[in-house]
């Protein structure tokens, strides 16, 4: 065991080189480029063994990842924004094929106009691919984020690919120290076992994706898939109660709740705005507020369960989405209300944009975005339309 | 080799009846005689075309060998993949193939093919060219011939064909082939001659199509003669940058006799009933000087 001071891009070099992914194919794009290039100086000086292949785009890196994995190795790939968008097909190819892919997405945003900066809206638009997507707040939860993410879709109930997010510059460019863990427990916490049920073999030759009529079976593949997300729910709560068993760390299950217990008012969001959310509640709850942070680690699988039971506790839940569906709003704050829809004793839902384009999203902003929200509860309002933070 | 002995020793089919193509598929010939060349440590990779459809409905297929189908523009970067993740376990002894149709090699695919070329993958890449996009019902694509019809030039192409042979020799891989699926020796050795190379290696077969060349089911094979014998069509290998004519267009350059007149080929097929004979001639004289130039490449670098 070990700490080092890394980007978050190296820290995620780093857990792709400790789970010992043998087959990477990437494609550059800002700011994500910092993973390929220290997993290729890893793999060049012998530390990692594994094939690199430099593809001309990120529709051939996914291919080149849904290739290998189709031999039974261990992949990585890791984009953002236009490389995300680009790979879009190739996303459905590999969730449908059922493989464990996983990928780093440093979320970007998509232009015009050019900008390269933090929001999660590359990824949101990936929403409906099959991928499950863990999002990650610090340098520490993406480096072992990527290494759970290795076991959960590895896991035979699951056989999903999952994008582990994280947001570009925020995390990507800045440092922070990270523990690396021993490769004896790494290598016994996500063995190796190739997976048998799509597999290239000569000996047991079979046809991939061959056309299918209405009445076959592609409704019932696609339910299957459907079955595999719930299922992974379960799943990524298990890996995290056993991953900290073993490393002494746990960054949430499909969410996190901080001072949610007794909170009035709960802020949710995802990344590192989830992050800083603890930071306003801290200041809150000093000046004799009733406030939580809840963090969305896992939006897809959607863990609408585990959100009803924190909304039943609570009078009005903020939500910050770094993401925008021109017409509708934040995915997050759509996807809460869909789930608290329908049930007894739900709180009021406030929805928030912020921090679109990498625009800063301050702690004071957090902090007085939940001193409105208190109130509100307190004047007996309604919500109306969604809040604009720092719109200028 | 004889065609006696590539009978006897190519007895063993991968390519099964029951398959779901057309009467006549140029394609699936082609595929029959190129499969009985790999044998059956062999993976197939296939992008969307009609290929897709001619292994045959779920949960059926005609082929022994895996075969995994792929989004249209994917199929040289999950060829990579593939030998890339066989690579890193070690097994050497398997041969990574793509099968691509021409719009999914020359049009969708062609950066993709372009980029596992630069890199020298180690696999095979045939084009199977019936000149169309035929799986969605026979749209242009950029290896379409000018004049022919298609769907989405009713009048006749105006452009003419892209040289995905030529392009692909540009790439200064190991080897470069053109062939017909109407003359398996040729498609044969080819394949066995590739299959022992190292390297990024591209065979492009023209496959003559009845439904979308409009003829005759029974026809398909005097179809691909007539494009070889006329010289419209050009059998050739590019090894190691070295241009060489293959025997059946030499003969047709050293025995006049044997060539037939572009005129036949044109005639015998529907889709270029739109050509008058003006262009029919005009035909004849690119068709001239294109062999002419053949001949005096014949054993020279293709390129400096
Ligand atoms: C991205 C994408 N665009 C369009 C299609 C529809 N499509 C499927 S096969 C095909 C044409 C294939 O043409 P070609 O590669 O020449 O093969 P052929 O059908 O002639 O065998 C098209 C346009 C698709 N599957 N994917
Ligand atoms: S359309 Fe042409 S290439 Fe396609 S299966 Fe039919 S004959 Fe073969
Ligand atoms: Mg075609």
């Amino acid at each position: 065991m070990e700490t080092l001071i890394l980007t978050g891009n190296h820290a995620v070099a780093y857990a792709v080189k400790i789970a010992r992914a043998s087959f990477i194919s990437c494609y550059p794009i800002t700011p994500q480029t910092g993973i390929v290039e220290k997993l290729s100086e890893f793999i060049l000086n012998g530390e990692l063994k594994a094939v690199f292949v430099p593809v001309e785009s990120e529709h051939s890196a996914m291919a080149a990842c849904i290739g290998a994995s189709l031999t039974g190795v261990r992949t990585f790939t890791a984009t953002c924004s236009h490389g995300l968008a680009y790979m879009h097909e190739m996303l459905h190819w590999a969730s449908a094929t059922r493989l464990p892919i996983v990928m780093a997405v440093v979320n970007r945003t998509i232009g015009p106009p050019w900008n390269i900066w933090a929001e999660h809206g590359d990824s949101i638009s990936q929403r409906d691919t099959g991928w499950i997507q863990l999002y990650t707040s610090n340098h520490q939860e993406a480096f072992d984020t990527i290494i759970q993410a290795y076991r959960i879709a590895e896991d035979p109930d699951v056989f999903l690919p999952i994008m582990v997010c994280f947001e570009g510059f925020v995390i990507s460019h800045t440092a922070q120290p990270v523990t690396i863990p021993n490769q004896e427990d790494v290598d016994a916490f996500i063995p190796h076992e190739p997976w048998r049920h799509i597999i290239v073999d000569v000996d047991n030759p079979i046809t991939h994706g061959n056309l299918q009529m209405p009445e076959d079976w592609f409704y019932e593949f696609r339910y299957l898939m459907h079955r595999a997300m719930e299922a992974a729910k379960e799943k990524i709560i298990r890996c995290s109660i056993e991953f900290e068993k073993i490393f002494g760390r746990n960054h949430g299950h499909l969410i996190e709740e901080y001072k949610c217990d007794d909170a009035d008012v709960i802020l949710l969001s995802m990344g590192s705005i989830a992050d800083q959310a603890k930071v306003a509640v801290d200041v809150l709850r000093e000046e004799g507020y009733k406030a939580g942070a809840l963090k969305l680690r896992a939006f897809r699988p959607f863990p609408e369960e585990e959100l009803r039971r924190v909304a039943k506790r609570t009078k009005c839940i903020t939500v910050i989405d770094r993401n925008l569906s021109p017409g509708k709003g934040g995915a997050l704050g759509s996807e809460l209300k869909a789930a608290l829809y329908g049930f007894k004793e739900m709180p009021m839902v406030m929805e928030c944009i912020a921090g679109l384009g990498g625009r800063d999203v301050t702690l004071e902003e957090e902090i007085s975005l939940l001193k409105q929200s208190f109130r509100m509860i307190e004047e007996g309002e309604e919500p109306s339309g969604i809040k604009w933070l720092g719109l200028k | 080799m004889s065609a006696r002995k590539i009978f006897q020793e190519a007895s063993e089919e991968y390519v099964l009846p029951g398959n779901s193509a057309c009467q006549g598929c140029g394609s699936t010939l082609a595929l029959r005689w190129v499969l009985k060349a790999l044998g059956n440590k062999t993976v197939i990779v296939n992008p969307a075309s009609c290929g897709c459809v001619y292994v045959g409905l779920y949960p059926r297929t005609a082929l022994s060998v895996p075969y995994i189908q792929m989004a249209f523009a994917a199929g040289p970067a999950a060829a990579s993949g593939i030998v890339g993740g066989l690579d890193v376990q070690g097994k050497k002894d398997i041969t990574v193939v793509c099968w691509a149709g021409d719009g999914g090699t020359a049009d969708i695919g062609v950066s993709s093919l372009s980029g596992s070329a630069e890199r020298n993958t180690n696999y095979i890449y045939f084009c199977y060219d019936n000149e169309a996009y035929m799986n969605t019902g026979t749209q242009r694509s950029g290896s379409t011939p000018a004049g022919a019809w298609t769907t989405t030039t009713p009048l006749g192409k105006k452009e003419s064909k892209k040289d995905m042979a030529f392009i692909m020799a540009a790439h200064r891989i190991p080897y470069v082939a053109t062939s017909c699926s109407s003359y398996p020796i040729d498609l044969y050795e080819k394949t066995k001659k590739a299959k022992l190379i190292g390297g990024m290696r591209y065979i492009h077969i023209l496959v003559p199509c009845p439904p979308g060349w409009r003829f005759d089911t029974g026809l398909t094979v005097k179809i691909g003669r007539l494009a070889v014998e006329s010289g419209m069509w050009l059998l050739y290998e590019v090894k190691n940058g070295i241009f060489y004519l293959s025997p059946p267009s030499r003969r047709i350059l050293e025995s006049p006799e044997k060539r037939v007149p572009v005129k036949e080929y044109i005639k015998a097929q529907g889709r270029f009933r739109g050509i008058d004979e003006r262009e029919i001639d005009l035909l004849q004289e690119m068709i001239d000087k294109k062999l002419e130039k053949a001949a005096k490449l014949d054993g020279e670098p293709l390129f400096f």
